[in-house]
């Protein structure tokens, strides 16, 4: 049993990387993941990933950051120390405005955006778990999973076919770092 | 990818010739991964030693008050917020280049998103210290905060202006800079895979763990997405809020109605002048002329002459209002701006923000790096002075002529004004230094669209008009790097 766990092919080109999914798809093999230096639209259709439900998030954190200005300033302004300034009316809610937006925006924002941290495993000082270093620079990674598909010489043959400049046998799962 | 190219009509966003991708990571990452050259030096010294001043004049403020100003009883506010709104004015630009043009897909933002980005942060840094220098008690500012102080259960007054622009402000910065934090996570990355020992380490450490991964991309876009769609509204509501610091007085010259959305356009205006200001020199010093060329350039001043005409009309109506509404009090604090004793500076700003703006109609000077930049200091100080004259004018004569009085600002005021240039200036030429000023990822989306390259590709495979390649060609004197003859040969 060798201890390869992961076939990466490497390529330079977006459009060869594409095309080497579908050989590899065409030929009912599985893709663990694919690693690239920028977004590559229409990919995640490609790898079966589901359209992202972060706007919801979003959503319901903006709602609580308008219902958490409008409570606090409710609870300050009209329960806790009512101040007569002229006579005017202690529940003003045109001047709640401003801020209600603001703390709206506000949660919304970094409600969103630690949702976001936590679903794609993103933290201060996480040890990165790059396969190849230069997936963040030129290289479009495909990824195998090399226990899963038995047939590495196939692989191989596939992903050179589509343009792979290189191919890698990864026996640990990530490399560096660790 | 491919079929996605850009019509040859539109003007490359890359330019020149044999652009890989990795060849876009060694040209941007240049200034981070090498040494400082001499200019940088020579900028960082002189900034620096800026940013010293400040911190004497703040210190010195802090020690002894605000009376070191020259504030008196009638001009209570003046080179302070004068330069706080300013500040606040050049921030802007860096959330409308980043998130208003990305919701309308301009992708010509791509190249200059990140400085102006980090433009907003340090901006915003150096407005925010206006405001706590000019408390009186800096070391009370936590009173803004609605927390129960020390006298009871006793609140910040929601409904002032105040108070919004606390709450306006705060949320600002910390949104801009979760927004720019997160889009720099995939460069750091970048600079973590390329670096060794401890610089390894700690951008390993700053990256979060980026590994590039086709979900985190397509979570990573929609969040910019969303991202920006609420802070295109943000950054509207922040000047809105700023200027109702203003509207919502009785000072005449100040209860306008025009303010919010003359103090909006007025911040792109001088957001915009300020983000050429810094990229001309940025490109010609970082070697980045590929990425940032003279179509970025172009688009600038076109949005600066359609900013700086908003103002000018908004500086017509509100004499007209000032005459129409017939409150004398208006009509005057309007005749005193133009002729009174601060006529110059009324003058100054018109000659600025209205007149020199309007030179950018001519091609010749929209396309000239010199002339651009000329004019983009030029709207920086227009834009000073329109501060200065609506703070400062508005309140050297109130109500009661007995009062009048004329603002002399001290050594200190002047001393904190340069230095925070000075600040702001040292926090970006270390930004350089740091951190990618470009993004990288961003820009190499672009590559096999809408480069020179990827046209020059597209007119070789002969599936172009022919119409269409030859106005392409005629159109290319404008850029930087290419040559009609080489077009010749495809």
């Amino acid at each position: 049993m060798s201890n390869i766990k992961y076939i990466l092919g490497s390529f330079g080109d977006p459009d060869e990387m594409m095309h080497g999914i579908d050989k590899l798809q065409a030929n009912n093999i599985t893709i663990h993941d694919v690693y690239t230096p920028m977004p590559i639209h229409g990919i995640e259709a490609k790898l079966g990933i589901k359209r992202s439900r972060i706007d919801i998030a979003a959503f319901c954190f903006g709602i609580t950051g308008t219902c958490a200005a409008f409570a606090l300033i409710y609870f300050c302004a009209v329960i806790d120390w009512r101040v007569n300034i002229g006579g005017k009316p202690s529940f003003a809610l045109p001047d709640f405005i401003p801020i209600m937006f603001e703390l709206t925006v506000l949660f919304c924002a970094f409600g969103m955006v630690l949702t976001y941290y936590a679903s794609t495993h993103l933290f201060p000082g996480r040890s990165p778990r790059v396969m190849d270093l230069r997936a963040t620079d030129d290289r479009f990674v495909i990824a195998v999973d090399a226990k899963e598909n038995a047939e590495h010489t196939v692989i191989d043959g596939l992903l050179k076919e589509a343009g792979a400049l290189e191919v890698k046998y990864n026996e640990r799962k990530y490399i560096s770092y660790e | 990818m491919s079929g996605h190219n850009e019509s040859i009509l539109r003007e490359p966003l890359i330019t020149g010739d044999n652009i890989t991708y990795a060849k876009i990571t060694d040209d941007i990452l240049g200034p981070v991964e090498n040494k400082p050259n001499k200019a940088w030096w020579i900028g960082f010294i002189f900034a620096s030693l800026g940013a010293l001043l400040w911190v004497v004049a703040v210190s010195y403020t802090f020690w002894n008050g605000i009376g070191e100003w020259g504030l008196n009883k009638t001009v209570g506010w003046a080179w302070d917020i004068t330069g706080f709104v300013w500040w606040v004015g050049i921030g802007h630009a860096g959330t409308l280049i980043s998130a208003v043009l990305l919701l309308f897909r301009q992708n010509w933002r791509n190249s200059i998103n990140r400085s102006a980005e980090a433009m907003t942060i340090f901006a915003v840094i150096c407005a925010a210290t206006y405001v706590v220098s000019h408390m009186g008690r800096p070391w009370l500012a936590y009173w803004v905060l609605p927390l129960p102080n020390q006298f009871g259960s006793l609140w910040v007054n929601f409904n002032s202006p105040l108070v919004w622009d606390m709450f306006a402000i705060s949320t600002y910065f910390s949104v801009s800079l979760l927004f720019w934090y997160t889009g720099l996570l995939p460069d750091i990355a970048t600079i973590r895979d390329r670096a060794t020992g401890t610089r390894k380490k700690i951008y390993s450490i700053f990256s979060f763990g980026w590994s590039g991964s086709v979900k985190t991309w397509q979570r990573f876009e929609a969040v910019s997405l969303i991202l920006a769609g609420i802070s295109t509204p943000l950054v509207l509501s922040v000047h809105t809020i700023v200027s109702m610091d203003f509207a919502t007085s009785v000072i005449p010259g100040w209860h306008t109605t025009i303010f919010p959305p003359y103090f909006v356009a007025g911040a792109i205006f001088s957001g915009f002048a300020m983000v050429l200001t810094l990229l001309l020199v940025a490109r010609k010093v970082l070697g980045l002329e590929n990425y940032i060329t003279m179509f970025h350039i172009e688009s600038m001043n076109k949005i600066i002459i359609l900013t700086g005409s908003i103002v000018g009309v908004a500086y017509l109506t509100e004499f007209f209002i000032a005459w129409y509404s017939g409150s004398e009090y208006e009509q005057y604090a309007f005749i005193n701006r133009s002729t009174g004793p601060y006529w110059w500076a009324y003058w100054m700003m018109m000659t600025c923000n209205v007149i020199s703006p309007q030179l950018l109609w001519f091609k010749k000077i929209r396309l000239s790096i010199r002339a651009t930049w000329i004019l983009s200091i030029v709207v920086n100080i227009g834009m000073w002075f329109e501060r200065f004259v609506i703070i400062v004018t508005s309140l050297h004569r109130d109500y009661i002529p007995s009062s009048w009085a004329m603002f002399y600002p001290t050594w200190v005021d002047v001393s904190i004004f340069i230095g925070s240039i000075g600040l702001f200036f040292t926090l970006f030429l270390l930004f350089l230094r740091v951190l990618p000023s470009i993004a990288i990822a961003e820009v190499k989306l672009l590559l096999k669209t809408s480069s020179e390259q990827a046209k020059k590709l597209q007119i070789k495979g002969g599936h172009e008009n022919k119409e269409y390649v030859t106005e392409y060609v005629e159109s290319l004197d404008k850029f930087d790097s290419v040559k009609q003859e080489e077009y010749a040969k495809v």
